[in-house]
């Protein structure tokens, strides 16, 4: 009911404000968006394969060659932008288009901006850590060795952000629910608690997604503000768990329930370095109580994070990470095939990058572990440019864990290497 | 004889004698803090704001190339004092659209504060900035190149005032914190522009010079006059132990362009109109 009121509300800004900004139509505005017109992209092959031997799985973890066209072009009142990747996939045995953005953006006002269409969208102050950033991601992608830009998968949505000298405002509204693109055993296997053991594409995840529009919708809102570079910031999202979390009662469907997080962060100089503090409170509005051993329990999320510069083109950063089960004591009778979660997890991460050759060679590593978990992941990379246009990179994912339905043990046979070659134009 | 009326020989005179006044040298000065102020003031804050578009060539000693383009957004807080930049990619590809930003601090005990944009990500990295003599974009010229060294980093000392320059010995007061032990630098009389710096490593070798070769005067509206403002259009700097070279082309330089206060998030996340058009 809630969400169907705050849809309405953010309709009425849209009337309200684009006639103001959609001055007369003319002909001229079609030929200056021509000429106004500019092209980019890339081309590139990337191939990888597990260094495991994963029975659900093929042994190409990736194997794929992409092109992505970027148009970009403006009027006076707006600026215009499609972005799309059409893929040639080896894995999927298939040819694929991804629509990445597609979006209008425009200042009406000196206090407004507004961006409508399919886009990116990032907030929050974590390094591959998200707790107030509820804008779906791509973990598929991410585990498989694409490249970091691909974790974030495209929203279909309207922002609009306020200025003030109080504090700015940013409302991101979602009429449809955007899920992320999760694990559903496609690519990746992973532990399935139903069957009580590890499973892939035997066992693809099929789910009941929240699709309805204008009422399966999803509002994130952020106000913010910079206090002598120290840049606060108060969250509050209502919608889904944006990855499966639970299942229906007869277990044959994974479900998104309702959830809501409210949350807040910091960031700023602390010593020779930045320092982050974030934390947020995830409400399963489907099982307040958290008697429901089908659906997610509550939870608080916290981060601490450091990084700083330890050496010429040489940072380094640390994170700290816990989710902290509210109702564990409920959740833990009521779990249906036993336990299989601590009341909290912890994770630190560790992220080291090291530029060479005048800043063409890039050697980085990012590494999680949960000492709660028992499990760990690390992402090596060595990425060069031959040319301003050319470059070539080569990664692994490895996963590691003692038991194998921790949040990365259960990966551990998705153990990846791969290389890719990417021109640039 | 008839005589030439007063006036016209007051004219004359007064032509003539600003004639010999200008031919001559402008009035010497011998105060070494002066100088570097009138040559800080020169280099990084002339005009209340400034803009230009910036083409690099990085040619490293095999002759390989690598460019750079990029436009540049500067609004002094304080002449003299804190500053904040804004950099908008435009190449090479994989940069594009990418943006940095940094609000520059003139105490000497405060770092400056970084950000970064990556748009394909949409998102605002804060980057820790302790050391300000690592490359930028990977060139040859330092962060402390493009914003400016510190004055209070390094005790002055004027060696040498001849026909053209001030020429001033640089020598820091933090040896530890950086890569060479002095550096010297041309200072123009007229102008104040410095023309050329020369590094010395520990064993008093020289290994790095940076060269203002091209200054161009700029018109510049300044309240209701129009003046001009001499500025550096082609700058190079030539690493002598790596023989790398980059060469630094300022086009479309303009000053006092009222810039607002764009030095925020939400000019990060979406360029202003300056940056891009």
């Amino acid at each position: 009911m809630i969400r169907y009121k705050w849809s309405i509300v953010v309709i009425l800004v849209f009337v309200f404000t684009l006639p103001s900004v959609a001055q007369e139509d003319d002909a001229s505005d079609l030929n200056s968006l021509f000429s106004n017109l500019d092209v980019h992209g890339f081309y590139e092959i990337r191939s990888g394969y597990r260094t495991r031997k994963d029975k659900y799985e093929k042994d190409m973890s990736v194997m794929e060659q992409r092109l992505q066209i970027d148009l970009s072009s403006y009027l006076d009142w707006a600026d215009f932008k499609v972005k799309g990747d059409i893929i040639g996939d080896l894995v999927e045995e298939q040819v694929d288009f991804d629509l990445r953005e597609a979006y209008m953006f425009t200042r009406p006002y000196d206090f407004m901006d507004l961006k409508v269409g399919r886009q990116t969208l990032t907030w929050g102050t974590g390094d591959l850590v998200f707790i107030n950033d509820l804008f779906p991601k791509d973990w598929q992608s991410f585990f498989i060795g694409r490249d970091t830009e691909y974790l974030k998968a495209p929203s279909d949505a309207a922002k609009i952000s306020l200025f003030s000298e109080l504090g700015n405002l940013d409302i991101v509204y979602t009429p449809q629910f955007d899920a992320d693109r999760f694990i559903s055993g496609r690519r990746i296997s992973y532990w399935n608690s139903n069957l009580g053991r590890l499973a892939g594409r035997d066992a693809i995840q099929h789910t009941d997604k929240p699709d309805r529009w204008l009422r399966d919708d999803e509002i994130a809102v952020r106000i913010y503000k910079n206090i002598n570079n120290y840049e606060w910031a108060l969250y509050a999202y209502r919608g889904y768990w944006k990855s499966p979390g639970g299942q229906n009662a007869s277990a044959t469907q994974a479900i998104f329930p309702d959830l809501n997080v409210y949350g807040a962060s910091v960031r700023g100089n602390v010593g020779k370095g930045i320092g982050n503090l974030e934390f947020g409170y995830y409400e399963s509005d489907d099982d307040q109580s958290g008697e429901n051993g089908n659906i997610n329990n509550s939870e608080l999320r916290f981060l601490a994070g450091y990084s700083q510069e330890i050496g010429r083109d040489f940072t380094a950063g640390m994170q700290y990470y816990v989710e902290h089960m509210l109702d564990y004591s409920q959740h833990k009778n009521s779990s249906p095939s036993g336990l299989t979660h601590d009341r909290n997890r912890h994770l630190i991460t560790v992220r080291l990058t090291k530029l060479l050759m005048n800043q063409n060679l890039r050697c980085s590593l990012f590494t999680y572990f949960s000492p709660s978990d028992k499990d760990a992941y690390l992402r090596p990379n060595i990425n060069y440019k031959v040319t301003d246009n050319l470059a070539v990179e080569a990664g692994a994912n490895i996963f590691f864990g003692d038991y194998p339905s921790t949040f990365f043990g259960q990966f551990r046979n998705n153990t990846n290497i791969y290389t890719a070659l990417r021109y640039s134009f | 004889m008839k005589l030439l009326p007063a006036s016209v020989v007051i004219v004359v005179f007064s032509t003539l004698l600003f004639a010999v006044n200008d031919s001559n040298l402008p009035e010497t000065i011998t105060d070494v803090a002066t100088i570097v102020d009138k040559a800080n003031i020169m280099a990084y804050y002339q005009g209340k704001d400034g803009k230009a578009k910036v083409e690099m060539t990085i040619t490293d000693k095999k002759g390989q190339t690598r460019n750079r383009e990029f436009i540049i957004l500067r609004k002094d807080i304080e002449d003299g004092g804190d500053q904040k930049y804004y950099v908008y990619f435009l190449k090479p590809a994989d940069v594009r659209k990418m943006v940095f930003m940094v609000h520059k601090h003139a105490d000497i005990n405060k770092d400056d504060d970084r950000w970064l944009y990556l748009p394909g990500l949409d998102l605002v990295k804060r980057i820790a900035a302790s050391d300000k003599r690592t490359s930028f974009v990977g060139s040859d010229f330092l962060y402390e190149d493009v914003s400016g060294r510190n004055l209070a980093e390094d005790a002055h000392e004027l060696i040498e005032t001849n026909d053209k320059y001030y020429v001033v010995r640089n020598v820091p007061e933090r040896p530890d914190t950086v890569e060479f032990s002095s550096f010297n630098v041309w200072i123009d009389r007229k102008t104040f522009i410095p023309m050329k710096m020369e590094f010395y490593d520990s064993k008093n070798k020289l290994y790095r010079i940076i060269e203002s070769q091209k200054v161009e005067p700029i018109e510049v509206k300044e309240g209701e006059r129009i003046q001009k403002f001499p500025t550096v259009v082609k700058s190079v700097v030539s690493d002598l132990s790596t023989g790398s070279k980059t060469e630094m082309e300022f086009t479309d330089v303009a000053y006092n362009i009222n810039l607002e206060d764009i030095f925020t998030e939400r000019y990060l996340r979406r360029p202003p109109r300056e940056a891009q058009r």
